[in-house]
This record gives structure tokens, C-alpha cells and sequence, in this order.
């Protein structure tokens, strides 16, 4: 069943570099976008919060492949030009997740103590410098495991990507699929698992960067292991 | 600094604050002379950590007015007017203002030293050598010079608190606020916390406004103890005064049971 592997896993690795650059594309306007709505939605000014809220509501409440055929199809007949495909879904990628980041950013910045900013205040920080000096860095290790999950996403929405003929790897798969039926599951498997291997990436480098932010508050830093020992020993920290 | 010599520190004229329709401080009148040490006593509930943030400028007024050496510090004058207070307004008077919380709000995200040199240098502009001098000397006062380098958790309640008052000491301030510093405390920590105050009490000009519950520590350094109830000052004296033979009853009831307490 498994048959023609060397075949088959070259050709669909060349569409690896499109899904890596897609991915990365992806999470770096997603940080941009979720860091400015989240912000945004706290913003003291009526209008600033309406705007980001707007903005969460619109991308999260549509079809992503919707919005691919947008700015794929429809934005360049309003605009007059076509936009390169890889582009056209890293901010479809962008703008979709980092509309769910931003909600994280919030929450996230919420759940800083405000005793916290008092302490700024108190040592008369600007309202900036609370935020960029003591709020941001402590909110920052909250945002890591959802970001992680939001990250995980985006890599498995790559995919839909290929509906506008970027050449990554799920294209590569339908490229090949009409000629070869009967090597499905090989070529299906193959993608399976490398998306598989490109979650445990994302996951590895943000448990690492938990790790690191957690050390520096000062807090031990997060363990399965000793959290489900305590659970299943019964007893508290 | 402090202009006449003779010119309040700080003056709360009719002060109403409010929390809904809770009336916490009903037209608060009172003055803090420039290097007095003034203990704050009352009943939970009374409305001392109140006059502290209020004059941290993390509560606004509803009425009446606050001023620190003759500035307004909750309103500001625009075209013969008064407005409240602009952020720029804020920043300018709390540069005068320092306070100790009950909780020390340390910032985790940063070491000892960080803690007590980002002020300076962030806000005073200081340089990165002049603010890490300031912090050495201060953490020798408060006897912690081996910690510099230490995160705040892993310091105990006593130690942390002790860098929260030199974190705000190193910005200089003319007032120091210390709002039951050492309630969060274990009793064997209160101690070193207390000798630490008592020196920048005797040793510094800074005008110390304090609430505390440590009744004998009050009677040491206090020149002046203000029994409040009701958003209201009701017996204002010199505490050998206060404490021995107090005039209000309200007051005798309150040192009675926290005597009884301890
Ligand atoms: N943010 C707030 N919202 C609503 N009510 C508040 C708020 N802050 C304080 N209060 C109320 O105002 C009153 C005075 O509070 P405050 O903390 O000033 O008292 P306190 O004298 O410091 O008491 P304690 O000795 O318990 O610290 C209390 O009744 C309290 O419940
Ligand atoms: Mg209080």
C-alpha cells in the first residue's frame, strides 16, 4: 500500500520551502496584527476599541477560504493587479489569526496584576513604559501556550493555500493525485507526517521560550510530568 | 525643595471620595508639615489606604481638593479654572510622591537591582552607573547588598519589602507614603522592615505619611497620630498624647481592641 516512497517523497518535499516560508509569513504578521488589536481592544479611546473589534469580528466570523478568493480573485479586479499568491495567503493567514491573537494579547494583559501597574504608577512611569517595562513581560509568558496552539493552526491552514495555486506541499499532493490514484495513502501519509513534524517544531521552540520567560519571573518553570504527579498524588503544591 | 518652611507638605482640603454610593471620605480636611512623620490609625474599612492612593494619584478625588507644597496634585489650573489633572500634570506632581505597598509589588520580571534602577534611569534619566550606585548604597541601607542580583521570589516577604523601600527611595522623594507595610508579613519579619523605616525616619527630611497597625512602632517614630473613623479625622495628637490618654471614646475602643488583638 505504501509503495513508491522514493517516488513520491521528493516531489512533495519540494513543496516544503512554500509551507515553511507560508508559516513563518503567517505567525510574523500574526504577532504584528494580535499585538495591535489586543492592545487596541484596551484602549482607553471609544473608537480604537471599536476599530480592533471590528477588525476580530470580521476575520474571525468568515470563511478563511473565502477570504482567500478575495484577495485572490476579487481584490485584483477592484485594485487592478494581480498579488503573488505566497503573499495573498500570508496575510489571509496573517489577518485570520491574528484576529484570534489578539484576544489572547488581551486576556493575557488583563491578567497582570493591576497592583502591578500601581507599583509603576507609583514610581511614575509613563503610561508607555508601564507597558512596555512591566505589563508586556509579565503578560508575555501567558500568551506562549495559546500562541502555541494559534501557531499549530496556521501550519495546518497552509493548506488551504493550495486553492490558490501556492506551491506547497498539500499542492504538490493534488498535482500529483489524478495520475496516481492508487498511491493515495502514501502520498496523504507522507504530508500527514510532515505536518506532524512542523507542529512538533512550533511546539518544541514555544515550550522552550515558556521555559526561558517563566525563569525570567522568576517562576519554576512549567512541567507535565510534576503537575500530573501532584494530580494523581492527590495533594497540593 | 519644600518652599516656607512654614507651608504645609501636603493638604487635603474637603475631600470627598466616593465609591459609588459609599461615602468613604466625607470632606477630609488635614496638613502634613514638611519632614513630619505622621502614623494614620482607624478601623478596617475607615478609609486610610484610601488617603494614601489618593495622594499616589491612583484614586481621583470627587470633591474638595489635595495639594502638595502648595500645587494642586488631583486638579490643575487652565484660564483661571480648575480642571482635573492631566497625565502630564499627574507625571510632573508624583515625582514629589513615593509609596510602599502592602504587597511590595515588585516586578517579577526583573532582578533586585532592575527593580530599583529602571525608575531612575527610565524616568529621572539617570545614567546606568549613577542609577546602579544609588541602588548599591540603598541596598547596603536596607542590608541587602548580597541580593542585587537576586530574583524578587527568591527573597522572603521581609526582604522583598525592604527593596520596595529602597525602589522607591531611589527616586527621592519628598513624601513617602507606606501603606501597612508590614501586614503581609510573618511577626518575625516585621522587625528588620521597622528598623529600616525608623532610620530614614530619623536620618532623612522626607515627609513620611503611614499606616500601621504596629502601635509602638507609631509611638517611636511618629510625630503626630491621626485616629480616623468614618472618612472623618477625629483625634489628631502627638502620640504619647493618643496612645495614654486619648479624649474620644471612638479612639479608646480602637486602641483597646488592637491592643487586645496583639
Ligand atoms: N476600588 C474600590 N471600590 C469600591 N469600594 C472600595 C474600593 N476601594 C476601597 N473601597 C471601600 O472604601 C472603604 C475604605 O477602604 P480603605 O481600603 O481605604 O480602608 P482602610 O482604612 O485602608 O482599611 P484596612 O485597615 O482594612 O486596610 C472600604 O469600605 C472599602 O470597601
Ligand atoms: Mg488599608
Amino acid at each position: 500500500m505504501f509503495d513508491n516512497f522514493g517516488f513520491f517523497f521528493p516531489r512533495i518535499l519540494e513543496g516544503l520551502p512554500q509551507t515553511v516560508y507560508a508559516t513563518l509569513g503567517g505567525i510574523a504578521l500574526t504577532i504584528v496584527l494580535a499585538l495591535v488589536a489586543g492592545l487596541a481592544m484596551l484602549s482607553r479611546l471609544r473608537v480604537v476599541r471599536f476599530v480592533a473589534r471590528v477588525y476580530v469580528e470580521a476575520f474571525r466570523g468568515t470563511s478563511e477560504v473565502v477570504q482567500l478568493f478575495w484577495i485572490y480573485l476579487v481584490v485584483p479586479i477592484l485594485v487592478g493587479f494581480q498579488v503573488v499568491p505566497l503573499a495573498a495567503g500570508i496575510a489571509v493567514l496573517g489577518l485570520n489569526h491574528g484576529a484570534y491573537g489578539a484576544e489572547i494579547v488581551r486576556g493575557a494583559v488583563q491578567s497582570v496584576p493591576k497592583a502591578q501597574v500601581e507599583g509603576a504608577v507609583a514610581l511614575n512611569f509613563t503610561p508607555a513604559q508601564r507597558l512596555r517595562r512591566v505589563v508586556l513581560p509579565q503578560a508575555f509568558v501567558e500568551m506562549l501556550p495559546p500562541f502555541n496552539n494559534l501557531f499549530i493552526q496556521l501550519l495546518k491552514s497552509t493548506a488551504l493555500l493550495f486553492f490558490i495555486n501556492v506551491p506547497e506541499m498539500t499542492r504538490q499532493v493534488e498535482v500529483l493525485r489524478p495520475n496516481f490514484g492508487e498511491s493515495l495513502a502514501t502520498m496523504y501519509g507522507i504530508i500527514l507526517v510532515l505536518y506532524l513534524l512542523l507542529a512538533i517544531v512550533i511546539t518544541g521552540v514555544m515550550r522552550w521560550l515558556e521555559r526561558a520567560a517563566a525563569r525570567r519571573l522568576g517562576r519554576r518553570p512549567p512541567s507535565r510530568t510534576s503537575a500530573l504527579a501532584k494530580v494523581s498524588a492527590g495533594g497540593v503544591g | 525643595m519644600s518652599t516656607d518652611s512654614t507651608d504645609p507638605t501636603i493638604t487635603f482640603d474637603a475631600v470627598t471620595k466616593r465609591f459609588g454610593a459609599h461615602v468613604v471620605l466625607d470632606e477630609l480636611s488635614f496638613t502634613v508639615d514638611p519632614g513630619e512623620f505622621v502614623t494614620l490609625i482607624g478601623p478596617s474599612g475607615s478609609g486610610k489606604t484610601t488617603i494614601l492612593r489618593l495622594l499616589m494619584t491612583l484614586e481621583k478625588v470627587d470633591g474638595g481638593t489635595i495639594s502638595i507644597d502648595g500645587e494642586y496634585l488631583s486638579h490643575m489650573e487652565r484660564g483661571g479654572k480648575l480642571v482635573p489633572a492631566d497625565e502630564k500634570h499627574l507625571s510632573r506632581v508624583r515625582r514629589r510622591i513615593g509609596m510602599v505597598f502592602q504587597q511590595f509589588n515588585l516586578f517579577p520580571n526583573m532582578s533586585v537591582l532592575r527593580n530599583i534602577t529602571e525608575a531612575p534611569t527610565r524616568v529621572l534619566g539617570l545614567s546606568k552607573g549613577e542609577a546602579e550606585a544609588r541602588a548599591v548604597d540603598l541596598l547596603d541601607m536596607v542590608g541587602l547588598s548580597d541580593k542585587a542580583s537576586a530574583h524578587p521570589t527568591q527573597l522572603s516577604g521581609g526582604q522583598q519589602q525592604r527593596v520596595a523601600i529602597a525602589r522607591a527611595l531611589a527616586m527621592r522623594p519628598d513624601v513617602l507614603l507606606l501603606d501597612e507595610v508590614t501586614s503581609a508579613l510573618d511577626p518575625e519579619l516585621v522587625a528588620g522592615v521597622l528598623s529600616v523605616l525608623k532610620e530614614i525616619a530619623s536620618t532623612t527630611d522626607i515627609t513620611m505619611l503611614c499606616v500601621t497597625h504596629e502601635m509602638q512602632f507609631a509611638r517611636d517614630v511618629s510625630d503626630r497620630v491621626m485616629m480616623f473613623d468614618s472618612g472623618r479625622v477625629i483625634e489628631d495628637a502627638v502620640p504619647e498624647k493618643l496612645f495614654t490618654s486619648p479624649e474620644h471614646d471612638r479612639t479608646k475602643e480602637f486602641l483597646s481592641a488592637v491592643l487586645n488583638r496583639a
